[in-house]
């Protein structure tokens, strides 16, 4: 078996396989469905329903949107400059820590300015806990994909203990809760009566602002140009240990703002359970966008639709909610196979 | 009987065919080999010789035609069947475990993986009589990490050999050896002729090809044009067969050197992987002169280059910069102190494959003025800039905003070159600009270079082709091991005594490069 390159793909080819692929998921999934002793077309119809069937529905699905929003961009913005950030999970905790130290009565300031400092304080958190993978990275050559993955871990025992021991609710009969956010520090619905907050408007701006970042600045140019060869980049005189330190910030940054807008925004504290694993989900947001973000915008809601439809589908059907999961990994893999497929011919000789 | 004999065709290709999407690397491509003869194939690169060897050795399938060899024809897509039927291929780059010796590498295949040791008595003996008759001295238990490039070569034709070729394929066998080893390479190949071997010798260097062939099939844009007796033709005939057009080559004027613009003083500097770094190195590079540094692959060029560039600084000694000895090295304040750069490979080094000609054309100029301004960049200027060198270095390409991946080599060497001669180089640092470009687009960069030296720029010309050395440097030095020769001015040295300087003698003997 070989594979020889496509130098021009046919527009039949380039619409074709990812269509493919998604007809393929859907396939999968009703034969699973059937497996489940249920009526797959019932069942896909009901995720369907249940993601985008009613204003209700739909509020959920960009409620859930939001957090993959933020971080599929913080790996959209690592992985294009090849710095493989797996750590959007421990970041995303950071800047929830942060926005309950600082959102529980500890800056008397007014609404409007306690909201933005706050957002910020946390942003800062996310980016200080990637610069040391990224530090021990440029300086030492340590594998980022480790470093990045194992933080997680630690991150995750570390608001364990906060929650257990100094941060823990006084009123919260034992529960690993942390106090609740006071008013001034939440952030308010954009509909009076509806569910969704303002931390999707936060997540839709940043999308655009990163859009611009790569495309319009000297900054942006210099990210593109050390992860598609940085080789070249160094031999032209860019900086890129400098550039690497900046990608992370910015990525760092934008996945603590899935945990504030997640705490200030949804839950209005902090909770163990704050994130089912959200940063990992991030890498199939940013994968299926193609490392786009305004394609991540896309994407983290077609992939908080399928978990928000299977959750309801759940309950309706009796399939149980892991089909969600195994849907999305369907998706990637076969989208992933498609998009190499578009410019590659398999000879099997 | 006579006639009959000469012309027993031993392979035979007919109407090969081969499409890579809309680009037809071979097309309708004919031909027979006859026992006892070699045949150069010449072509400019991208002309579609490796393609047509790859499909003769089964690496790919060709999409029409058929091969034959001995008159049975050969299954396509299968190397072994290739191996099994008599052809032998020698690659541009060897295929050899450096761990291993000689004779095991010789061996490596031939026997079954669980035969208890490799190099049992008969194939010593065999290998012994293959390198006497062939000429191909080498010692059979040496480590083929310690050989010289040209021994390993060597190694690569006994593989051949001890694998029963009858016909021989060499991929640009001398692009990595000194005239003598070449000289050496020819014998070899002469001796295999007599003993009725038939040899196809993919070149693109003319006076190689006139020396060693019989006869000469030249390729252009995957189409055989011409196909003449060696003795028929000469090298002005077979440059312009090639390129479809007439040539002419670079001129240098009578011209006097200016003031030291770099002087490296007993510099040394790192190992660079597998290559030598720079040992006690003296170079005083002046404008308005182009210094050729000639040597054999791997033998110190690459140091070189990396100091010049501001990729590598100095172990000892000294660099002084028009004046200036500067402080912190890098890429950036390469640039800074007016040294153009082109870099060895163009793919890796020298642009962003994915990146549009906009984008490639800013990439050492992106952070200042007008194409950044405040942290923004300024795509229209940048764009500015790529059109003006697409204009004026004839970038042959479907627009600025096309990636530089669609692009040929020649015409991604002219944009790197108009990238860094808009800047207004006091030093140009050339490191093999012309490799694997068509005859055309070397002439291109060669004359751009001499304009640039007339202009009055010092330019520094790294080459592992002798007669390109020769032909464009007003001096040159040897480079071997990390160690120059002296400057030799133009003309008062031949290409043999050069040769001897490339493998080594001279600097043994106490001949310090001061």
């Amino acid at each position: 078996m070989r594979l020889e390159p496509i130098p021009n793909p046919t527009a039949l080819r380039r619409v074709g396989l990812p269509a493919g692929a998604l007809a393929l998921t859907v396939l999968i999934a009703s034969l699973l469905a059937l497996l489940a002793g249920a009526n797959p077309f019932a069942t896909l119809g009901l995720i369907l329903k249940g993601a985008a069937g009613s204003k209700f529905a739909l509020l959920e699905t960009l409620n859930r949107a939001t957090p993959l929003i933020f971080t599929g961009l913080a790996v959209a913005v690592a992985f294009r400059a090849r710095l493989w950030n797996i750590g959007a999970e421990a970041q995303l905790y950071g800047g929830a820590v942060v926005t309950v130290l600082l959102g529980t009565g500890a800056l008397p300031l007014p609404s409007l300015l306690l909201i933005p400092v706050i957002a910020l304080a946390a942003m800062a958190a996310g980016a200080l806990i990637l610069l040391a993978p990224v530090l021990l990275k440029t300086r030492l050559g340590v594998d980022e994909v480790v470093t990045t993955l194992l933080f997680n871990f630690i991150m995750l025992l570390f608001v364990s203990l906060l929650l257990e021991g100094p941060m823990k609710d006084p009123m919260g009969m034992g529960w690993p809760k942390s106090t609740a956010l006071e008013k001034a520090a939440r952030l308010p619905r954009i509909v009076d009566g509806l569910r969704l907050h303002w931390g999707f408007g936060l997540a839709f701006v940043s999308a655009m602002v990163v859009w611009v970042i790569q495309t319009r600045t000297t900054l942006g140019y210099e990210i593109r140009a050390v992860g598609q060869n940085a080789e070249a980049a160094r031999f032209a005189g860019i900086p890129v240990g400098r550039v690497l330190v900046k990608t992370a910030l910015l990525s760092g940054g934008l996945a603590a703002l899935a945990g504030y807008s997640e705490v200030a925004g949804l839950k209005g504290n902090l909770t163990l359970d704050l994130s089912p694993g959200f940063g990992y989900t991030g890498i199939i947001v940013a994968m299926l966008a193609l490392l786009n973000p305004l394609g991540v915008v896309v994407s983290a809601i077609f992939v908080a639709g399928i978990f928000v439809g299977a959750d309801s589908m759940s309950r309706a059907a009796g399939v149980p909610t892991y089909i969600a999961d195994i849907l999305l990994a369907t998706a990637l893999l076969t989208m992933v196979l498609a998009l190499r497929l578009t410019n590659t011919r398999i000879r099997w000789r | 009987m006579e006639q009959a004999e000469e012309a027993e065709v031993v392979l035979r290709l007919d109407g090969i065919t081969k499409r890579f999407g809309a680009l037809v690397a071979n097309d309708g491509i004919s031909f027979d080999l006859t026992k006892g003869e070699v045949i150069a194939l010449l072509g400019e690169n991208g002309a579609g010789k490796t393609t047509l060897m790859n499909i003769l050795f089964g690496h790919y399938t060709a999409d029409a035609g058929s091969v034959e060899v001995f008159g049975h024809p050969l299954p396509p897509g299968h190397p072994r069947a290739a191996l099994a039927a008599g052809v032998g291929m020698v690659h541009q780059h060897f295929t050899l475990a450096d761990n291993m010796t000689v004779l095991e590498n010789i061996l490596l295949g031939t026997g079954s993986l669980w035969t208890p040791r490799l190099g049992a008595q008969a194939a010593r003996a065999r290998v012994a009589k293959l390198s006497a008759d062939f000429g191909l001295s080498v010692h059979p238990d040496a480590k083929v990490g310690t050989l010289t490039v040209g021994e390993r070569q060597r190694v690569e034709i006994l593989k051949a050999l001890y694998r029963d070729a009858r016909i021989l394929i060499l991929d640009e066998p001398t692009a990595v050896l000194t005239p003598q080893e070449t000289t050496a390479l020819f014998e070899t190949l002469r001796k295999a002729v007599a003993l009725g071997l038939s040899v196809i010798f993919i070149s693109h260097k003319l006076g190689e090809v006139m020396a060693i062939s019989s006869r000469v099939l030249v390729l252009r844009h995957g189409r055989l044009v011409g196909e003449v007796s060696t003795s028929d033709t000469d090298r002005h005939k077979l440059a312009e067969m090639m390129v479809g057009t007439e040539i002419t080559a670079p001129k240098l004027s009578e011209r006097t050197p200016g003031p030291a613009l770099l002087t490296l003083s007993n510099v040394d500097t790192s190992r660079r992987g597998n290559a030598p770094g720079l040992a006690g190195v003296n170079l005083t590079l002046r404008a308005g002169q182009i210094t050729g540094l000639a040597g054999v692959s791997g033998n110190g060029q690459a140091a070189l280059a990396a100091l010049i560039g501001g990729l590598e600084t100095p172990v000892h000694g000294g660099m002084d910069l028009h004046g200036d000895v500067p402080a912190d090295w890098s890429p950036r304040a390469a640039l800074a102190a007016g040294i153009a750069r082109i870099p060895e490979d163009r793919h890796r080094t020298g642009t962003v494959a994915d990146f549009t000609l906009t984008e490639n054309a800013v990439l050492e100029c992106y952070a200042d003025a007008p194409y950044s301004r405040k942290g923004w960049m300024d795509w229209s200027a940048a764009e500015g800039f790529a059109k003006k060198i697409i204009e004026t270095y004839d970038v042959r390409c479907p627009g600025p905003s096309a990636r530089i991946r669609l692009l040929s080599g020649g015409n991604m060497q002219k944009l790197i070159l108009g990238r860094v001669l808009e800047a207004g180089p006091k030093i140009i640092l050339a490191n093999q600009p012309v490799r694997g470009l068509d005859i055309g687009a070397v002439t291109f960069v060669q004359n751009r270079l001499i304009k640039a030296r007339d202009a009055g720029a010092a330019v520094l010309l790294i080459s592992e082709d002798l007669d390109e050395v020769t032909a464009l440097s007003d001096v040159i030095h040897v480079i071997y091991e990390g160690r120059l020769s002296p400057a030799f001015p133009r003309g008062t040295m031949t290409p043999a005594q050069l040769g001897t300087w490339m493998a080594g003698h001279g600097f043994e003997g106490g001949a310090d490069a001061a």
